[in-house]
């Protein structure tokens, strides 16, 4: 199969058109924008529609309209726009419509700045909007994973009816590497009955985002939560690497899996036993794979390009079992190889025989 | 005998829940005639807002999206993108089309969007309980403006009718009231024109349709009508603000 060269951005826009997205709505920001300058040729090539809207809300709206009638619709966008489109995605999950939205983040709070960050982690993983809902989310760490991930996103979208995210951040959206197009293989989805197409004639469907009586609204979130349970019991992803047994075991997620990856090849060089645990599945978060890997560790490690989101997810999961440190930047300063080995030394050797 | 009167097919079986002297009824009726006189309850999906205006789901047999307050022509439009083929409408009132949702709105006419809006203009926000809307008449006394709308401090009563007429998107947009007989034949011909200017793809249209809230307003029915026709007429006056070529002009 033939490899290509391509940008993150441009990757993940192609990818969606070949996993059957013929509808994007968006609106520009950085580092983003060659997610929408790509589809804005590349989906009228396959009778889809491009759309810039006015406004990332609008943008979310557009997408909640066309995602009624049964289309595999996706938007993108960074950081201060992801926020704006909190309220459609509130609706988007109350209405259990299926969409893939694409947040290549930067650097918050405010506008902050366009540079790579993974600071929108709670916002992704938590909800985000008001309500009792989740969002499934995704972190690619190489450009391949984000167009494998993508055809998964729309997969798991249609499968659960449920808004997915994926959350990459501005390195990934900007750097280039190969990657193939393997053919979308998942098994066969149940037909969209529920989609709105005009009824013909057929009694008349409708999509809502509210139930005004008590029990009704109950039940919906009671169906929601059900739907998370099952993700979180058939659908969680990660990967590891390194030793079976490590002195410190490495969480991080997205790019900083990249770099943490490398610290553990360049510790072992230096005699250190390192693993890495990298959720691939945000949401569903991989808890129960983590703590038993964990168990296995002295010292649990976590690095992100936050002060410190997934690390709550990471010390749940753990149960205080065993100590879990942390090593954070932010606002676009990248963590290097250098200064997360420098630091396990230091944990090594001070904190971590402290704690056993 | 000649059944010379009829519940149009379109509009379901059951009792409206608006309040007595509303006219949601009233527009919400004329939207079905309309629809069953065309012939295309099958293809078209109304899309409705947040606001007293939501209950039209309940009312009209044709598929229907509800979303988030003011969104409804952003949805409008990613219905229509992806089904070219099906009649889309949207149903908003004032604070949902002139406050929250200005922007879609005047977005969708400028990109002659290819659907018919539906905007109930009472001059009050309804469902919350009668705020001041960007609709309300200065000197009118709401929940938020209890010594009555004074410019200075809120603004002046917003004709969204008007300002959509002036985008270069929007084929038809028209002003009507349902206070008089007369006025509901006019109104009835500006919503077949409104359909049809999207059907015939002219381009966006909306009708704005001014209707009373004696609830809110704190009238009987028959004092908020006079009301209406008093002073919401002078301001917001009634007619054809915009027909593009192709589509005839109606005398109001």
């Amino acid at each position: 199969m033939e490899k290509v060269l391509m940008r993150g951005n441009e990757a993940v826009a192609e990818a969606a058109v070949r996993a059957g997205c013929r509808l994007y709505f968006g609106y520009p920001i950085t580092p983003q924008n060659e997610i929408s300058e790509y589809l804005s040729f590349r989906l009228p090539q396959v009778g889809g529609v491009f759309l810039q809207a006015e406004s990332e809300v609008a943008a979310i709206h557009m997408i909640y309209g066309a995602a009624s009638t049964g289309a595999r619709v996706m938007t993108s966008s960074s950081g201060p726009g992801i926020s704006l489109m909190q309220e459609g995605l509130s609706s988007l999950a109350a209405a259990e419509l299926p969409c893939v939205v694409v947040n290549m983040s930067r650097g918050g709070p405010g506008v902050g700045n366009i540079q790579p960050a993974q600071s929108d982690y709670f916002q992704a993983v938590k909800g985000g909007g008001h309500g009792d809902y989740r969002l499934i989310v995704l972190a690619p760490s190489t450009v391949q994973e984000l167009v494998d991930l993508t055809y998964r996103a729309f997969y798991l979208a249609d499968k659960y009816r449920n808004p997915v995210e994926i959350l990459g951040d501005g390195m990934l959206g900007q750097m280039m590497e190969p990657v193939v197009f393997r053919d979308p293989e998942f098994p066969p989805l149940p037909p969209k009955d529920w989609a709105v197409r005009g009824k013909g004639n057929g009694p008349r469907k409708w999509i809502v985002c509210f139930d005004l009586d008590p029990k009704g609204l109950e039940e919906l979130n009671l169906r929601l939560w059900r739907k998370y349970r099952r993700l979180e019991e058939e659908e969680v992803d990660y990967v590891t690497f390194g030793c079976s047994e490590p002195e410190v075991l490495l969480v991080g997620f997205g790019t900083v899996g990249r770099i943490l990856r490398s610290v553990v090849r360049e510790g072992e060089k230096e005699g250190l036993k390192l693993a890495l645990f990298r959720p691939i599945t945000l949401f569903p978060f991989p808890k129960k794979a983590l703590q038993e890997y964990a168990r296995k560790a002295r010292a649990v490690l976590v690095v992100e390009m936050n002060l410190g989101q997934m690390l709550e997810d990471v010390e749940l999961a753990v149960r205080g079992e065993v100590p879990v440190f942390f090593l954070g930047h932010t606002g676009g300063v990248i963590p290097t190889v250098e200064e997360v080995l420098e630091y396990i030394h230091f944990l090594l050797a001070k904190e971590v025989r402290v704690w056993k | 005998m000649e059944v010379v009167f009829k519940r149009p097919r379109t509009l379901l079986k059951k009792p409206f829940t608006y309040c007595p002297g509303c006219h949601h009824g009233l527009a919400q009726r004329l939207i079905a005639e309309v629809i069953d006189e065309l012939n295309i309850a099958d293809r078209t999906i109304g899309v409705g807002p947040i606001g007293c205006s939501v209950y039209i789901y309940e009312f009209i047999d044709v598929d229907f999206v509800v979303g988030a307050h003011g969104r409804a022509p952003a949805i409008a439009t990613g219905i229509k993108r992806a089904l070219p083929d099906c009649v889309v409408f949207s149903y908003q009132g004032d604070g949902d089309i002139a406050a929250i949702g200005t922007s879609e709105i005047i977005h969708v006419a400028n990109r002659g969007e290819l659907i018919t809006a539906f905007f109930v203009n009472n001059a009050v926000f309804g469902m919350t309980g009668g705020q001041m809307a960007p609709t309300t008449l200065v000197g009118q006394k709401t929940k938020t403006t209890p010594f009555g709308r004074n410019p200075e401090v809120h603004g002046f009563p917003f004709r969204l009718g008007e300002c959509l007429s002036v985008a270069e998107g929007s084929a038809y947009i028209a002003r009507v009231a349902l206070t008089r007989p007369q006025f509901i034949r006019q109104a009835k011909e500006c919503i077949r024109k409104a359909f049809l200017a999207q059907i015939e793809q002219k381009g966006f249209a909306l009708v704005e349709i001014l209707s009373p809230c004696p609830t809110n307003w704190g009238m009987s029915p028959k004092e908020a009508v006079d009301w209406l026709e008093q002073h919401m007429i002078p301001y917001f006056p009634l007619g054809e603000l915009k027909v593009k070529e192709c589509l005839s002009r109606e005398t109001s």
